[in-house]
């Protein structure tokens, strides 16, 4: 089926198969290749995109069901000359990434929060990240990280 | 004033952040176009032999390139079929769930699950070995011809109780230090094209030429007919060392088929195939008197192999060397077995071998401290090693270069408050709290190189245009190596870090290297570039004497604004770009490799505070404070990032994580929604104390950081958990400390008061 979609501001139409995974067709078919696939059962994050504003885990949204719809990812996040955004230089300045497979993910899930609750308590930062896995940082310089983003907005 | 020491943030983060890195799976090369697709039929039984495999129905799918056996596998040399060995794709028998049995080649990428189904396999069961207690009964051997399912043994033949003969207090306890996953959150991936009789791999690994050398040889190539890049690697934790039979497979199909082929598992392939960590059994025995001083240390060591042998024969061989940890103790007794099960194999997981020898002696002592009722930080202090008595060589035979050992833990105490938190314990089981409050100590020593005698090599290049390339034999996967390379250049040359690339992961460029893992980076690799810095700089004072037509000594350089100029003599000077250009066509550059006999062992003290619901037995982790000693830090916004992590992954082992298979060798923790992988949801803010004791190893002075968080925080969560529950009278709980079992104990401890 023909599936369009805006990525990033910028409007996209593919013809795909049905059983299409977003995250595919984001990689693929529209050639951002930021957004990773790290556990296949929703589980670790890795492929969080925004849908309409919503972070979604997009290994398990099919391409199809978002025809019509918005989807950021963290292409979207950066400027035109590649600045980096108030969330995406705490991640910087904090030490927030290593390996950065995470990182893609993790930027749009604290994208999100911050959309949400621009104030964050260290708590809810917590349990907001349940849904995205971090191997390398223990997740304290990411917390640091979202912290300090909610702080520099205000 | 030195770049070296200070916060800087990391050069690789912007494109990390912006578009993301190019992991392996992210290649878009030419050279990849029109690859063919590989997915890996695994045999869903643990042990069987394999009766048929019809490929018929395979073949007749559309998209279908190839579908290849262990039958097709005949262009390759022979390999002796001894206990252990690991073939490329399972022939007559497979020995674990999830064993390749064989590779289907496909158009599209979605086409090879379809297909991968449709390859008929029959199947006759085996009985199946599962843990080592099943194995070394031997009643079924995975390698039928031989007559034991060990395959390795080593330490004391047998052992002296004589050496415990004086103590009055022995204490003995058999624990687990269970099977890991390491889990990084990039899962395995490679592609390969032969062209030219030449083979190139791109692979997600930690040491290319460790994976250039191992498919040179798996595969009887020459030397030079193999080219192996790393583009960027999502986390390796000691799993993505060397060459995996797949990665193999997939470069031998290349070759077979004539086509490009790209690999990626999925999460729950990478789960069963990618080796997994730890998996040793400890029976340890500890004696010595009532005054806290032990005088006897036994530890005998299982270690589960896995269904073929990886690392299993090598690991406690590193646990037996640092048994006796931070201690000095007068009679230490080891020995270890390990054994074949039908399971996946097992090979380094960070830290590899010495944090299961720090759980054990850890473990060890708390029972010692809780047996004589002394203060478990207090039986350390008493029993640790000297500051005046380095280098000191244990019993077991490894020379600690530097340490202070009891620096290191008062320090912990003090930071962590640990008179206080003992007060608010007392209060908590006075007045009955529900949520107890546990308080774990643990120190440690590690020893870190990983094969230090193999050194690491560096090629520094200063360009005509004043710009630096270092390329360094060193695998970064999430460490920082370029940010910390670049800064270990601007201290030596003056030259800044905004023009100094630092480039790895080519077999091509560089063709001698050892890679990331043991913790072995910053000490070789970063020596290495250290000395190459230096090099260049004496090259490069010559250059600036003819030019300045002055003595060699009298030239001396500007660090700050990295300008030669002759000492006492006004003037401009000569800038790095003159004295590329004056250096000629073979350019101002040095090639290095540094090497050394000698391991260094750093070494640290933690502090878990965990509070356990007695009414549920969930244990929550409320604390962690830390001393990590590796030597003068050249980053610590590096350094802590690295202990960070491993405080994590240590308190994810003692609290949650477990591979564990049911009585058939199924895997029941096969996907991230079965293993408890830790979350931000779970864990505190970390609390670190620095404290920097230099080697004389290395002219850096330092040691490595990359494992030590881990080696510290196992056992210190471990015991802070048991150290709730004490008064209760529970001595022990095996890892992972699940509510179920620390439930269980509460229960029992309960019933039996």
């Amino acid at each position: 089926m023909n599936v369009t979609i805006t990525v990033n501001g910028e409007k996209t139409s593919h013809e795909v198969e049905d059983r299409t995974l977003l995250v595919h067709h984001l990689r693929d078919a529209v050639g951002l290749t930021a957004t990773n696939i790290g556990c296949d059962t929703s589980t670790c994050g890795s492929c969080t995109v925004l849908l309409n504003g919503e972070s979604v885990k997009s290994c398990t949204v099919l391409a199809a069901q978002v025809d019509g719809d918005e989807i950021q990812t963290l292409e979207g996040l950066t400027g035109e000359d590649g600045e980096m955004d108030a969330v995406q230089n705490a991640f910087q300045q904090k030490h927030a990434l290593q390996c950065g497979f995470c990182t893609p993910g993790m930027v749009m899930a604290a994208t999100s929060l911050l959309r949400e609750n621009p104030d964050p308590t260290e708590d809810e930062i917590r349990m907001a990240l349940k849904g995205n896995l971090c191997r390398c940082t223990g997740y304290h310089n990411i917390v640091q990280a979202i912290l300090t983003a909610a702080e520099d907005a205000r | 004033m030195s770049i070296l020491g200070t916060r800087v943030v990391r050069t690789e983060d912007p494109r990390l952040l912006t578009t993301g890195a190019t992991y392996l799976e992210d290649l878009r090369l030419p050279e990849l176009q029109g690859a063919a697709y590989a997915t890996f039929v695994r045999s869903p039984m643990a042990h069987a032999r394999i009766t048929e495999i019809d490929v018929s129905a395979a073949l007749a799918e559309p998209g279908v390139v190839a579908v290849l056996t262990a039958r097709d596998l005949d262009d390759i040399p022979d390999r002796p079929a001894g206990a252990g060995a690991e073939p490329l794709l399972a022939g007559d028998v497979v020995r674990f769930a999830g064993e390749p049995v064989a590779l289907v080649l496909t158009e599209e990428a979605y086409q090879g699950e379809d297909v991968a189904e449709l390859v008929s396999v029959d199947y006759e069961e085996l009985p199946v070995v599962v843990g080592v207690d099943q194995g070394l009964r031997d009643e079924t051997l995975l390698f039928p011809g031989t007559d034991s399912n060990v395959v390795s043994t080593g330490g004391a033949e047998a052992f002296d109780d004589a050496a415990f003969a004086d103590c009055e207090v022995v204490v003995e306890r058999t624990i687990v230090n269970q099977r890991v996953a390491a889990a990084p959150l990039e899962v395995r991936a490679t592609a390969a094209i032969w062209a030219d009789d030449r083979m190139t791999l791109w692979v997600s690994t930690q040491n290319v030429h460790g994976v250039r050398d191992a498919v040179v040889d798996r595969l009887g190539l020459g030397k030079g007919a193999v080219r192996v890049i790393a583009p960027d690697v999502g986390g390796g934790f000691g799993a993505k060392i060397g060459a995996d039979r797949e990665t193999i497979t997939v470069g031998w199909a290349a070759r077979r088929t004539g086509r490009p082929v790209r690999w990626v598992e999925t999460r729950n392939e990478n789960m069963v195939g990618m080796s997994h960590g730890r998996a040793q059994v400890h029976t340890v025995t500890i004696g010595g008197s009532r005054d806290g001083r032990v005088s006897a240390y036994r530890l005998d060591i299982v270690q589960d192999c896995g269904a073929y042998i990886r690392l299993g024969t090598m690991l406690p061989n590193l646990t037996m060397l640092m048994a006796s940890g931070v201690y000095d103790l007068p009679r230490v007794e080891t020995a270890y077995r390990t054994v074949l099960t039908n399971t996946t194999p097992i090979a380094a997981y960070r830290g590899a071998g010495r944090p299961e020898a720090t759980a054990a002696i850890e473990r060890a002592m708390d029972l010692f401290a809780a047996e004589i009722g002394m203060d478990a930080a207090e039986v350390r202090r008493r029993n640790l090693v000297p500051p005046d008595k380095f280098p000191f060589t244990t019993k077991t035979g490894a020379t600690y270069d530097t340490g202070e050992y009891a620096k290191a833990l008062d320090t912990v105490l003090d930071a962590a408050g640990y008179e206080e938190l003992r007060a608010e314990q007392r209060r908590r089981r006075e007045r009955g709290d529900p949520r107890q409050l546990g308080i774990g100590v643990s120190t440690y020593v590690e020893i870190t190189g990983g094969g230090p005698e193999a050194g690491e090599t560096a090629r520094l290049s200063v360009h005509t245009d004043g710009t630096v390339t270092v390329w360094t034999g060193s695998s970064p996967h999430g460490q920082g190596h370029a940010t910390a390379w670049a800064m270990l250049v601007q201290d030596e040359l003056g030259i800044p870090m905004d023009r100094i690339t630092v480039r790895h992961g080519d077999t091509d460029v560089l063709t001698e290297g050892v890679g990331t893992f043991g913790s072995r980076s910053l000490q070789l690799g970063g020596t290495a570039v250290h000395n190459a810095a230096v090099e260049v700089k004496e090259r490069a004072r010559e250059l600036a004497a003819e030019e300045m037509e002055a003595d060699p000594a009298d030239l001396v350089l500007d660090t700050e604004n990295g300008t030669w100029t002759v000492r006492g003599v006004p003037g401009q000077g000569v800038a790095w770009a003159q004295l590329a250009e004056r250096a000629g066509p073979d350019g101002l550059s040095a090639d290095t490799k540094f090497a050394t006999k000698q391991a260094t062992f750093p070494f640290g003290a933690h502090v878990a505070v965990v509070e356990v619901d007695i009414e549920t037995g969930v244990p929550r982790l409320v604390r962690h404070v830390t001393v990590d000693d590796a030597g003068p830090v050249v980053n610590p916004i590096l350094a802590e990032g690295q202990r960070h992590g491993g405080i994590a992954q240590g308190a994810a082992q003692a609290l949650y994580e477990e591979m564990a298979y049911d009585e058939y060798g199924n895997p029941v923790t096969a996907t991230l929604m079965d293993y408890t992988f830790v979350t931000a949801a779970e864990l505190p803010s970390f609390e670190l104390v620095a404290m920097e004791t230099p080697t004389s190893v290395n002219p850096l002075g330092v040691k490595g950081i990359g494992e030590a968080g881990t080696i510290g925080s196992t056992p210190a969560v471990q015991s802070a958990v048991v150290d709730a529950l004490a008064h209760l009278g529970i001595r022990h709980i095996d890892m992972p400390a699940t509510p179920e079992r620390v439930w269980t104990a509460i229960n029992e401890a309960r019933t039996a008061q």
